[in-house]
């Protein structure tokens, strides 16, 4: 949610702020002028050294020769123009081949996850809307999968998930019988369903308390009347507040989306450095190709390759919603 | 507003539902901290034929816990400090000035978040070890080094909470400090600041626990010696085994600290979410 949210809140900060700052600055003189700079200085030093600067020399290095003889000085590595992303996107060679199975394995996981965790995160919010006993408890224990750091949780799902002690297969086979032999998970085609089941699990927490939040700004009265009009439950919740949490779904789904899809974290501590292919998500697999090989030269042309695409997907996303919200205000 | 029965069921159902997906693993963890290595190397039981608190015992012995622990409360400590400091400044100049070049600030500083942390990692890594050999500055594998990069990842997030609740704060406030005589900054700390307490304790937590669940530098620009629990975890496995009692062990351990500090702010971080995304 943040950061669609904050652009909002610039907006709204920038309007507020237009006519009203203007005279208090007039007054105020090169001092004041000065300060708000001053104040963010420290902000922007560090977003400079931590995110700009190492984009940009990502963006230099996918350019560029470096394997690992040239880690130690980076800059003497020989000039490779479009080379690294020949290489990724050669479709027909082994490293283009993964890349793309890659890419199409996060695109699927990235639907279903997202998917998951809206319906969940949305059906617990709605049914949480109204008062009834034990309603605090489960809001503060949904939210406990959020508040778990990743890898510990992700480990848990890694120990329920081995072959012949954990709990799922001895739920699945020695207590339901399903299958002659208890399965795999962590390894093979299933290791894609046990990679989206923790992905939901610790994913939907923040759709929930996302739609919490956009519920709290839906009139009571427009409930009230409409219940005067003899529209029951499940009418309200058709036509109230899935409506009405229009705004926030967009901005939850783009945010979900992002983060899903760069996920890195969760296939790391499920499979440890090197992911199933069935669960080869995309992040894991830069880090593979870089790490593993040493050559960071194509590792950056696949980030680069990465980003353009997020970009792409984020722009036409913004563009669809935007164009949708202006033609359903008029 | 009497519900219907198909409504009071299909909630039932569900919450249950869920409310069993999101305890299973919760209870393995608790359940399988307290088993014996020979249980947890066995088939699952769903009741422990035997409890023991020797998994708790054990897990400071077999891998330097206290350390990893340390490590991840300097670090994490750190970057919170720095991060909510540095964010009350610039979200105090973005709620209350007006400046040229504010949109592209706050939009820059917000897209990054969206940007895959992998794109920043290969370039850090390079920066840091050719700074390490120009310089002979440990940046490289030393907690500043970890501790520059966590701080830079919650920035974002608490510049853009705090310039909500600085927003929410009338401005008459600062108009009264000034006429008492406060400068800009003095009216910052010793009205905003106040009164934006709940915010910048809402925030910390998120910057805390960004920190402290961080996985994919930590497992990068960490040596034996900085190492983080993010890291350290993985050190209950052994050639041929894993230790997992030990492991769930170690994982309610570390999660303890957060997730109590979460559960009692959370409060604050949902007001604050909702003042900032759905308005």
């Amino acid at each position: 949610m943040t950061q669609t949210a904050v652009t909002q809140r610039s907006e709204r900060a920038v309007r507020k702020a237009g006519p009203g700052a203007a005279p208090a600055q007039r007054r105020s003189g090169r001092r004041r002028i000065a300060l708000p700079y001053l104040l963010l200085l420290p902000a922007l030093l560090l977003e400079l050294l931590v995110h700009l600067v190492p984009m940009v020399m990502g963006i230099g290095m996918s350019f560029k020769e470096l394997t690992q003889f040239f880690i130690r000085d980076w800059s003497s590595a020989p000039w490779a123009g479009l080379d690294n992303y020949r290489v990724a996107i050669d479709f027909d060679a082994p490293v283009g081949q993964a890349l793309l199975k890659s890419f199409f394995t996060t695109c699927l996981f990235t639907l279903a996850s997202v998917a998951l965790c809206w319906l969940l995160g949305t059906a617990a919010a709605v049914f949480l809307q109204e008062n009834f006993r034990g309603r605090g408890f489960l809001r503060t224990l949904f939210l406990v999968p959020y508040a778990l750091p990743v890898y510990a949780a992700v480990i848990t799902w890694a120990f329920m998930f081995q072959r012949d002690n954990g709990l799922i297969n001895h739920v699945l086979h020695d207590q339901l019988g399903i299958g002659d032999s208890p399965a795999f998970w962590l390894i093979g085609d299933n290791s894609f369903w046990a990679l989206l089941t923790v992905s939901v699990w610790k994913g939907w927490p923040f759709a929930f308390l996302t739609v919490m939040a956009g519920l709290q700004n839906i009139p009571r009265d427009m409930y009230e009347a409409a219940a005067l009009d003899g529209a029951g439950v499940w009418k309200q919740i058709r036509h109230i507040t899935l409506p009405s949490l229009r705004q926030v779904n967009q901005v939850l789904v783009l945010v979900l989306f992002l983060w899903t899809f760069n996920d890195f974290n969760t296939p790391f501590v499920l499979f440890g450095k090197a992911a199933p292919e069935a669960a080869d998500l995309i992040s894991l697999h830069i880090y593979q190709s870089s790490f593993l090989t040493w050559n960071f030269g194509t590792g950056s042309a696949m980030s680069v390759l990465l980003l353009v695409f997020l970009l792409l997907v984020t722009g036409v996303y913004l563009l669809l919603t935007t164009r949708g919200r202006k033609a359903s205000d008029a | 507003m009497a519900a219907p029965r198909s409504f009071l069921w299909t909630r039932r159902i569900f919450l249950t539902l869920l409310t069993g997906f999101v305890l299973l693993p919760l209870y393995v963890m608790v359940s399988s901290s307290l088993k014996a290595l020979e249980d947890v190397s066995g088939k699952f039981e769903w009741i422990p034929s035997g409890l023991t608190l020797r998994p708790y015992v054990d897990i400071w012995e077999t891998v330097p816990l206290a350390d990893y622990f340390l490590n991840s409360l300097a670090v994490a400590g750190a970057a919170t400090v720095f991060s909510v400091v540095v964010a009350i400044f610039a979200a105090y100049a973005v709620s209350r000035y007006d400046f040229r070049g504010k949109r592209v600030f706050t939009v820059t500083v917000l897209s990054t978040q969206m940007f895959p942390g992998i794109l920043f990692l290969l370039p850090l890594f390079l920066i840091y070890v050719n700074i390490g050999n120009a310089t002979g500055l440990a940046l490289f594998g030393s907690r500043e080094g970890l501790i520059l990069t966590y701080l830079t990842f919650s920035l974002p997030f608490s510049i853009w909470m705090l310039t909500g609740y600085f927003d929410s704060i009338p401005r008459e406030l600062d108009e009264a400090a000034k006429v008492d005589g406060c400068g800009p900054v003095g009216a910052l700390f010793r009205v905003i600041v106040p009164a934006a307490l709940p915010g910048i304790v809402a925030v910390a937590v998120y910057a805390f626990m960004t920190a402290w669940g961080e996985v994919l530098f930590a497992s990068v620009m960490t040596n034996d010696t900085t190492r983080t629990l993010a890291v350290g975890l993985q050190g209950y496995a052994s050639q041929n085994d894993v230790y997992w009692n030990q492991v769930m062990a170690a994982s309610l351990v570390v999660s303890v600290p957060v997730v109590a500090g979460f559960l009692l702010l959370q409060r604050y971080l949902v007001a604050g979410l909702t003042a900032g995304a759905v308005k």
